[in-house]
């Protein structure tokens, strides 16, 4: 073991038995290792590879063609005609805007939501299993049947909750999901019905990882309850916050099935979605380039947006350990 | 006065309880109630939770309405054919993603988080190009292909999981008997991994059978519908439908991932945490 061959990395020193000296010579166990490894990666890579890393890179380069969704197509290369289309399209930019609007709500509110329902799942109160079980409900759902029940909750006519605000003595005949100035409110209250309980076990178990002994000592300093939760809960959950507020909203705005089959984005383009515009752009309108525009656009946005969002809470975690230091 | 703080305390706490039960357990409930109620009560002006009368053939007449049974089919048949290649692909392959360090790891790594960030929509384009081309789509087989790429990540992700929970001095100990590294596969590591296999499958499963996206874009003539397609078509603005039997078609529709969700409970927050910790 002592040969040098300086270029190779350090192996893991073979374990003191007889047979490991009659082995092949390290550097062909390392070839023969290494292509044992690519045979049993590749049945998983070749999909992956075919179906979705390629086409991502072709729906890069269709939203520089003219690509229609036609039986032959002939597409062009019009460099960047389609996003200088894009800006001045207003319609994108409203749904864009209603997207925003969507995903910033969901995603605050799931979190507010599912922070709260951790802090009473983890303080020992009865009920747990039943609220558990029931937690986990709408993440069991398909959407389609999430946005069938709903529709039948937002029922004008013979629907729960008209009926519950008329027993209430409130207006009982609001059409929740067809009215301009409720529809979007209307769906982003299903967003955060169906996103909270992935939000609430990831905080729930966050919320078990903090060590009793801070509470305790916080409590010995005499806090309250509000000021454990602000000084002690909220640092300690930190980085898990950062990681699930992230991946919600990344989730919500690229969101597409549960709203298609509640609104369709109406009444009157007040819940579409930038998800849905793209889709009825490429398969209703026939424009594929104009529409993978669209989509690299979105793609663009979201992704500086979380590069802004994961370096401030970086920047704001860095001044936090130096004040911890100083 | 600070026992009765306490107790006023605890008392707000089980009323915040209260609210979120009624919130996350209502809608289902009333979906369960509707399914059980003559259509005369759903149009009525008198709502209720519990029906007046109990219809259970509102559960007879959806399975008797057109599609809905030959769409549930088509529902088993992709999402079993993609779990079945799901598990075969990813079970090599997440022993290598678990058990080799290095470059590997962080590409494969790198690529299940990437894939949670674009939308599908961008992909949908080209890939229903490409699948036209080699005339798969309005396909069962095309869906299934597409499925299983796009269940891949996240299985990957669980197996992996489980395989790094497996202790590598079993293996070492399978090699010095003289076993090569494909039979310390077959006859150590695999047998290990079954409760890590039923529930990536499981998973695969509930994914394949509650999508909705591909399954709308890819598939075209009715008798290729999934189960939530055919769904969302009662719905639409096509004719107007019996609320009693679409909502028992939606209770039996969503009845396999309740199933799931039950039994996984535990495990499947345990590795979801993980994924979304690290992410």
């Amino acid at each position: 073991m002592t040969v040098a061959t300086s270029s190779r990395p350090p192996t893991p020193v073979p374990r003191q038995g007889g047979r490991s000296d009659r082995r092949r010579a390290p550097s062909g166990l390392d070839r023969a290792r290494r292509r044992e490894a690519a045979a049993l990666v590749m049945p998983s890579l070749l999909p992956i590879l075919v179906l979705s890393v390629a086409p991502l890179l072709m729906g890069v380069l269709l939203a520089f063609t003219d690509a229609e969704l036609v039986r032959r197509p002939d597409y062009q290369f019009v460099g960047v005609d389609n996003f200088v289309r894009l800006a001045g399209n207003s319609f994108f930019w409203d749904s864009f805007r209603i997207g925003m609007i969507w995903a910033v709500a969901v995603t605050l509110l799931q979190l507010v939501a599912a922070l709260g329902l951790a802090q009473l799942l983890n303080s020992g109160l009865r009920l747990q299993g039943l609220t558990r079980v029931l937690a986990l409900i709408p993440w069991a759902m398909p959407p389609v049947v999430v946005a069938i029940m709903w529709k039948m909750i937002y029922s004008p006519n013979a629907g729960p909750l008209n009926a519950f605000l008329g027993s209430l003595g409130l207006p009982d005949d609001i059409n929740w999901l067809a009215d301009f100035s409720t529809a979007l409110p209307a769906v982003i209250v299903v967003g955060v019905w169906v996103g909270m309980p992935q939000t609430t076990v990831t905080l729930l178990a966050g919320l078990q990882q903090i060590p009793a002994e801070l509470h305790e000592a916080a409590a010995m300093d005499g806090a309250g309850a509000w000021r454990r939760f602000w000084a002690v809960t909220l640092p300690s959950l930190r980085p898990i916050l950062t990681s699930i507020t992230s991946l919600n909203f990344i989730w919500n705005f690229n969101s597409f099935s549960l709203v298609y089959v509640l609104t369709e984005g109406g009444p009157g383009g007040r819940t579409m979605l930038p998800m849905l515009f793209t889709y009825l752009e490429a398969f209703k309108n026939r424009n594929i380039g104009y529409a993978a525009a669209m989509g690299v656009v979105l793609v663009v946005v979201v992704v500086l947006l979380l590069a802004v969002y994961l370096r401030s809470q970086l920047r704001d975690d860095r001044v936090e350990t130096k004040k911890k230091e100083g | 006065m600070r026992v009765l703080a306490q107790q006023l305390v605890r008392l707000a706490q089980y009323v915040a309880l209260a609210c979120y039960i009624v919130f996350l357990g209502f809608p289902l409930l009333w979906l369960i109630s509707a399914s059980v109620k003559s259509s005369a009560e759903l149009n009525s002006l008198v709502v209720s939770l519990l029906p007046q009368e109990w219809h259970w053939e509102n559960y007879a007449d959806a399975l008797a309405r057109q599609g809905l049974v030959s769409s549930a089919g088509n529902s088993a048949i992709v999402a079993l054919a993609s779990t079945a290649l799901v598990i075969l692909v990813a079970l090599p392959a997440s022993y290598v993603l678990a058990r080799l360090k290095g470059a590997i790891r962080a590409a494969g790594v790198g690529w299940i988080l990437v894939s949670q960030v674009f939308p599908v929509v961008l992909v949908i384009l080209p890939l229903f190009l490409v699948l036209r081309t080699i005339g798969l789509t309005d396909s069962l087989v095309g869906l299934t292909l597409v499925h299983t790429t796009y269940t891949l990540p996240f299985a990957l992700w669980m197996l992996q999981g489980y395989v790094a929970a497996i202790p590598v001095d079993l293996e070492e100990a399978g090699a010095m008997d003289g076993g090569n590294r494909l039979v310390v596969l077959r006859r150590i590591v695999f047998p290990l991994l079954a409760p890590g296999v039923v529930a990536t499958a499981m998973f695969s499963f509930v994914s394949s059978w509650n999508e909705f996206f591909f399954a709308l874009v890819l598939l075209q003539s009715p008798e290729n519908y999934t189960l939530p397609i055919t769904l969302s078509t009662f719905i639409g603005g096509e004719g107007k439908v019996a609320l009693g039997p679409l909502a028992a078609g939606s209770v039996l529709a969503a009845i396999p991932s309740i199933v799931f969700f039950s039994i996984m409970q535990k495990k499947l927050t345990g590795g979801l945490m993980a994924g979304a910790v690290k992410g």
